[in-house]
């Protein structure tokens, strides 16, 4: 079975990730570029799944140039082919417009399966998967931590907020999976040496024929108004426990009257 | 005054306390419209209770099959509601299913969507939200520009407070396509415990790695218990086994903001502090005297937590008793 991992590159959360103050987007300097840590669990997914049944995984990810370096990781993990939805035209996307490029993307592979993490550490929207689900006509099963496939047939147990469901749909549907479904595999020697033949197909707003209309940062279905930047928390009394710790959190509680 | 609609979100005929919420969002926009989706006789037994939270206006979106599908029924049950109201909004609590509803529901309308808000508003007659980034590093308010704004809220981020009304119920026909939609076989609903919520808490004592072990976590619930608040954990706790997943907090846990945060044995990474640094009163108990923790804890102690969190509990009850 053919499989398409969707990726994204986003701001390392281990660094200090910041918005610009002039217009409140991204501030892609800011940080360190990585592959978010949720879509290496899509990846990894995606090999258990062929290496179990056979097939392709071919990684897709929309994003500027440096974006390659996602998903060259990607094929160094394991991945066979990758294509990357590239076009200045895209900047400044929102999740609406993000989908129907990525949309237009997997329509040009013929894939069984198309995985997405549940949400992005950046965006947090959690709503491209559905999107992309809408737009391609498929089911959807997202937030799952688990996830068989048998013959046409898919199986998860699905995360909600008020416990699990387990859910079925047929193939070809889109499925989001949620930090607990596996721990990724690191890319070793021998997987970032290969990596680098691996092909890696790019695609603009002409080759997925949307309208130029419709795309960017301009046509967004969304606009940022204002922002503003929460003042930094300062650190306040520390005291080494000499055995009396206990009884001065209580002092310090009941003095600011929360206890 | 244009229509707002409301995603009710309900289970085995109980009104989950988010709808409230969104109702009293819903009010500050327009006139609040609940939309119920459940099968046939759902919003007969609702409506009533609905109207007390304050929906003017009842759409019924009831149909054999709203139960054994997922997601596509409310999308379907919304997007009818929407065509008879041409509503000035469309509002779903940001929790997994309203996020997935609210990504179809944007494409099937063609509209914006701006999710996980923790605020809106009406400003000149137009739908703004607010929303918080990076836990909770920056603020910013959007707008919508194409279609009808539909925007998902975080749950406990509005306070409820109802205007009762005596709703008009409309029903609306809905349509589910089995070809687009998973079925759910079984679901299996988490007990609920003694303890508040954790996003409801007004205090939460989350313990991390530090804890030691799924034994040891007694230490930490006696304390919440002691304090009447919710339990949390790290990550690196929740996969390490010591305690389940759905308790998670941080940046791909549940958010927290409650009035006091208790950090037992967490060393304070940044993506635990995206979601509890916005906390009113943090307190940290930590044998490291430079674990990161330390630097937004309004009140610190270089302990054990051992020795720390069970004398803390026995002052809280005493000066309880
Ligand atoms: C994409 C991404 C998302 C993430 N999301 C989250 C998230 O949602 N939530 C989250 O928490 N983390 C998250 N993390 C993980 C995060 O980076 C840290 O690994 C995690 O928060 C560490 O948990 P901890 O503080 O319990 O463990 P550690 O960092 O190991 O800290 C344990 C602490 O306990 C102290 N300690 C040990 N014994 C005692 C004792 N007896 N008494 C007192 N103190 C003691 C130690 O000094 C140490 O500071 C995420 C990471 C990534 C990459």
């Amino acid at each position: 079975m053919d499989i398409a991992v969707l990726i994204k590159q986003v701001p390392d959360t281990y660094s200090e990730r910041k918005l610009r103050e002039q217009d409140w987007t991204l501030d892609r300097d800011a940080a360190d570029a990585v592959l978010d840590e949720i879509d290496s669990r899509g990846v990894e997914t995606a090999l258990q799944l062929t290496e179990a049944k056979g097939g392709e995984v071919t990684v897709v990810t929309m994003g500027p140039d440096r974006a390659t370096e996602t998903l060259r990781k990607a094929l160094a993990m394991g991945a066979h082919k990758a294509v990357h939805v590239l076009d200045d035209g895209l900047a400044g996307s929102d999740a609406l417009q993000t989908s129907a490029a990525l949309a237009a993307a997997i329509r040009t592979l013929s894939v069984d399966l198309v995985i997405a993490g549940n949400e992005s550490t950046d965006g947090r929207t959690g709503s491209v998967p559905s999107m992309l689900a809408e737009r391609l006509g498929l089911p959807q099963v997202t937030s799952v931590r688990t996830l068989e496939i048998d013959g046409t047939t898919l199986r998860a147990e699905r995360v909600h907020d008020g416990g699990y469901s387990e859910v079925t749909a047929s193939l070809p549907a889109v499925v989001s999976v949620i930090e607990k479904i596996n721990e990724p595999r690191y890319p070793n020697f021998k997987g970032i040496m290969a990596a680098k033949k691996k092909p890696v197909s790019t695609l603009g707003i002409g080759d997925l024929g949307l309208d130029p209309s419709t795309t960017g940062l301009a046509n967004a279905a969304s606009q940022v108004l204002d922002g503003a930047a929460r003042p930094p928390r300062t650190a306040g009394e520390k005291v080494a426990d000499d055995g009396s710790g206990g009884t001065k959190v209580a002092e310090f509680l009941a003095a600011a009257r929360l206890i | 005054m244009a229509e707002v609609l409301v995603l009710v979100d309900h289970h085995d005929g109980v009104v989950r306390k988010v709808t409230a919420e969104l109702l009293t969002a819903a009010a500050r926009l327009g006139t609040p419209a609940a939309v119920v989706v459940g099968k046939p006789g759902t919003v007969e037994s609702l409506a009533a209770e609905l109207g007390a939270l304050g929906a003017a206006i009842v759409y019924a979106a009831e149909s054999d099959d709203a139960a054994g599908f997922l997601i596509t029924p409310q999308v379907a049950g919304l997007a009818a509601a929407a065509a008879a109201a041409t509503p000035a909004a469309i509002l779903v609590p940001a929790t997994v299913d309203g996020r997935e509803i609210s990504g179809r529901l944007a494409v099937r309308l063609n509209s914006g969507l701006l999710a996980d808000a923790v605020d809106v508003e009406s400003i000149d007659g137009e739908v703004v939200a607010t929303q918080s980034v990076f836990g909770g590093e920056y603020t910013v308010r959007y707008r919508v520009t194409t279609g009808v704004p539909i925007i998902s809220i975080r749950p406990n981020a509005v306070e409820a407070a109802p205007t009762a009304a005596s709703p008009q119920v409309v029903p609306v026909q809905i349509t589910i396509d089995p070809a687009i939609s998973a079925t759910v076989i079984a679901d299996h609903p988490e007990p609920i415990g003694d303890r508040p919520e954790l996003g409801a808490a007004s205090v939460v004592v989350s313990g991390g790695r530090g804890v030691g072990s799924a034994d040891n976590f007694h230490v930490v619930e006696e304390l919440a218990d002691s304090l009447g608040g919710a339990v949390g954990a790290s990550r690196a706790a929740v996969d390490s086994g010591y305690y389940p997943p759905q308790f998670q907090v941080g940046q791909t846990g549940t958010t927290v903001s409650p009035q006091v945060y208790i950090a037992l044995g967490i060393s304070g990474a940044i993506q635990h502090r995206a979601g509890m640094q916005t906390s009113k009163t943090i307190i940290a108990v930590n044998k490291d005297s430079e674990a990161p923790i330390f630097e937004i804890a309004d009140f610190g102690v270089v302990g054990d937590l051992f020795t720390v969190a069970p004398l803390l509990t026995g002052a809280v009850k005493a000066r309880k008793s």
